[in-house]
């Protein structure tokens, strides 16, 4: 009986764990955390295999397709390819966030295994500030791979507005992980939070351009993809790409995604 | 909470009074009071749903009591010193687990690093047996195994006190003995230790003390032959009458509680000073009682005879 009740997380217990990441957690203790963590991102590797592995992928084949390689007057005179760039990245940031993030989280929930981590000095939010430092690092592996091969083998010219690119990359990351920590968060289990991710995938990727680019949406539905966390990501990387700074919206968009995932997932999370 | 208003002897390691946990309109705890003294096995026993996990969760500061003190080696289980509770007492709980392609060196170096002075990890596995399984994932050890590496994680910190709840339920009766066989291991080690079971022979065999809860609340508290004593207590006597007589025969004596027939056998329960009062009885009445056997109810009979209500409606035509 005592058991099967679901208690959500009182917030004083979010608290204490936020004190004892601070201070109390043994740095040693979140070291050997992401370790054990990028341990089984490799044992379990949805996300080297769909963050990295598929993004780079697409980005060699799209490569090796000469009409990408032409500039067309559909995108304002660049190549099919210099617009899949950030789609490409963007990709990598929401696969990571609905696939590798909220999985593990939701599994961890419903095996105990953050029950057991709450009876130690440390708190189970140190698991999850570890699966986001070892998805981070996964992700950073994936946007090296994407900008390193696309401008040696494939002759893309490295941002021109590589401070507002980076800024675009960080918030994009920080809104579509959010999203990865509240579908963990509202799931139950992890079979849940796999089939919740995948729900959200296909809208996201398709507003973000993945099969018809936003330069050839109709306008209607680019108005839409301007409003969603990818479509405003993929707007302010390419901006950054060609050499504008990102728009004050796109940014705000993903900020405001950013916060409201985050708030989510922080009110929603249980650890049992 | 009420600090200070507790005196905390040095004897003293876990303090619950008046315990009290409320889950929407179900009262899982109410009014719980016990103390747990250092070096002890101390048992909260009790039937399913009785609300023993959710007493030692309480202790174990996972959750918020609605009413009541708790203090764990003098310190309040979640407040602003908890995780100084939760370094000095290792806990062990049902529906725990670790990541399932962990190894076990793996888990134990991890847990290790959790705590201010953990124990030798290699220390430990060998003292559980599990040191041919270091390679092993967690997924691939049988329940025995996993029971004894979630011992170890509760150990692994060298704690004071250790909390540990169902460790027996579902191993098969080998794995059993050895569990208990660690458990007074661990005892020896100084560490006390904060034991939940539903198996009465369990708690007689390793308690020195404890408390039996039933539907929230206790029931009896002492050591385990204080509480089958509590529970009716006195004695059981069986025999082969040497021909047939009325039970009001015996239940006509202020001694006797009880009377039962078995097949030809009779089983009465009654008072210490029972024998005698039964045998004279039965002589004065032409009886002879063949194969006396005389025994004192224990704690299986105890936890019978105080949660009995829960069957009574069933029951009630035997009386």
């Amino acid at each position: 009986m005592q058991l099967s009740l679901r208690e959500r997380v009182p917030v004083d217990r979010i608290a204490s764990g936020r004190e004892a990441l601070g201070e109390a957690v043994p740095r040693r203790a979140l070291r050997r955390l992401i370790v054990t963590e990028a341990r089984l991102a490799v044992r379990e590797p949805a996300g080297l295999v769909w963050g990295i592995g598929l993004p780079v992928l697409l980005l060699v084949i799209f490569g090796n397709i000469p009409k990408f390689n032409l500039p067309t007057d559909k995108f304002g005179g660049e190549r099919p390819l210099d617009i899949y760039l950030p789609i490409l990245c963007a990709m990598v940031l929401s696969m990571l966030g609905l696939f590798s993030i909220p999985g593990p989280l939701a599994t961890y929930r419903e095996q105990g295994v953050l029950r057991r981590m709450a009876t130690t000095p440390v708190s189970p939010a140190a698991v999850l500030a570890a699966q986001l430092v070892v998805n981070l690092m996964l992700a950073a592996i994936a946007l090296g791979l994407i900008l390193v091969i696309g401008t040696t083998a494939f002759g893309l010219s490295a941002p021109q507005q590589p401070f507002g690119f980076l800024l675009a990359l960080a918030l994009t990351a920080v809104a579509l992980f959010g999203l990865g920590l509240w579908v963990a968060a509202v799931a139950t289990t992890g079979r849940a939070a796999q089939a919740i991710a995948g729900a959200f995938f296909f809208p996201l990727e398709f507003l973000a351009g993945l099969w018809v680019p936003r330069q050839i949406m109709p306008a209607g539905l680019r108005d839409v993809s301007d409003y969603t966390p990818l479509g405003s990501a993929v707007q302010a990387l390419q901006d950054s790409m060609s050499g504008t700074f990102p728009s004050a919206r796109a940014l705000l968009v993903l900020v405001a995604y950013a916060a409201a995932f985050g708030y989510g997932a922080v009110r929603m999370f249980s650890w049992e | 909470m009420t600090a200070g208003v507790m005196s905390t002897s040095p004897e003293t390691v876990i303090e619950v009074d008046g315990l009290r946990k409320v889950y929407g309109a179900t009262v899982a705890v109410d009014e719980v009071s016990f103390e747990v003294r250092r070096g002890e096995v101390f048992g909260v026993i009790g039937p399913n749903g009785a609300g023993k996990t959710t007493t030692v969760e309480c202790v174990s500061g996972l959750r918020v009591p609605d009413a009541g003190a708790l203090r764990v080696l003098g310190l309040d289980p979640r407040g602003d010193r908890a995780h100084h509770v939760r370094d000095r007492v290792g806990v062990q709980l049902q529906q725990s687990a670790v990541p399932a392609r962990l190894k076990v060196r793996e888990v134990l170096w991890l847990y290790a690093s959790f705590y201010e002075n953990p124990a030798d990890p290699d220390a430990l596995l060998r003292t559980l047996g599990l040191m041919e399984k270091r390679e092993t994932p967690y997924r691939k050890l049988s329940g025995g195994q996993k029971q004894r590496l979630s011992i170890a994680l509760a150990l692994i910190g060298n704690p004071q006190i250790a909390v540990l709840d169902e460790l027996t339920t579902g191993l098969d009766p080998q794995a059993r003995q050895e569990t208990w066989s660690l458990i007074e291991a661990v005892r020896d080690r100084g560490v006390t230790v904060l034991l939940v079971t539903h198996f009465m022979d369990e708690a007689e065999r390793l308690c020195d003390r404890l408390a039996l809860i039933d539907e929230g609340r206790v029931v009896a508290h002492g050591t385990p032959a204080e509480v089958a004593e509590r529970a009716g207590g006195g004695k059981r006597v069986r025999f082969r009458p040497s021909g047939p007589f009325d039970d009001a025969l015996l239940t006509a004596l202020p001694q006797v509680s009880t009377v039962a027939r078995h097949g030809s056998r009779v089983s009465v329960t009654g008072r210490e000073d029972l024998v005698n009062a039964l045998i004279l009885t039965l002589d004065r009445a032409g009886i002879a009682a063949h194969d006396v056997e005389l025994e004192t109810p224990g704690l299986e009979d105890a936890f019978i005879a105080l949660t009995r209500h829960r069957a009574s409606t069933t029951s009630n035509a035997e009386g």
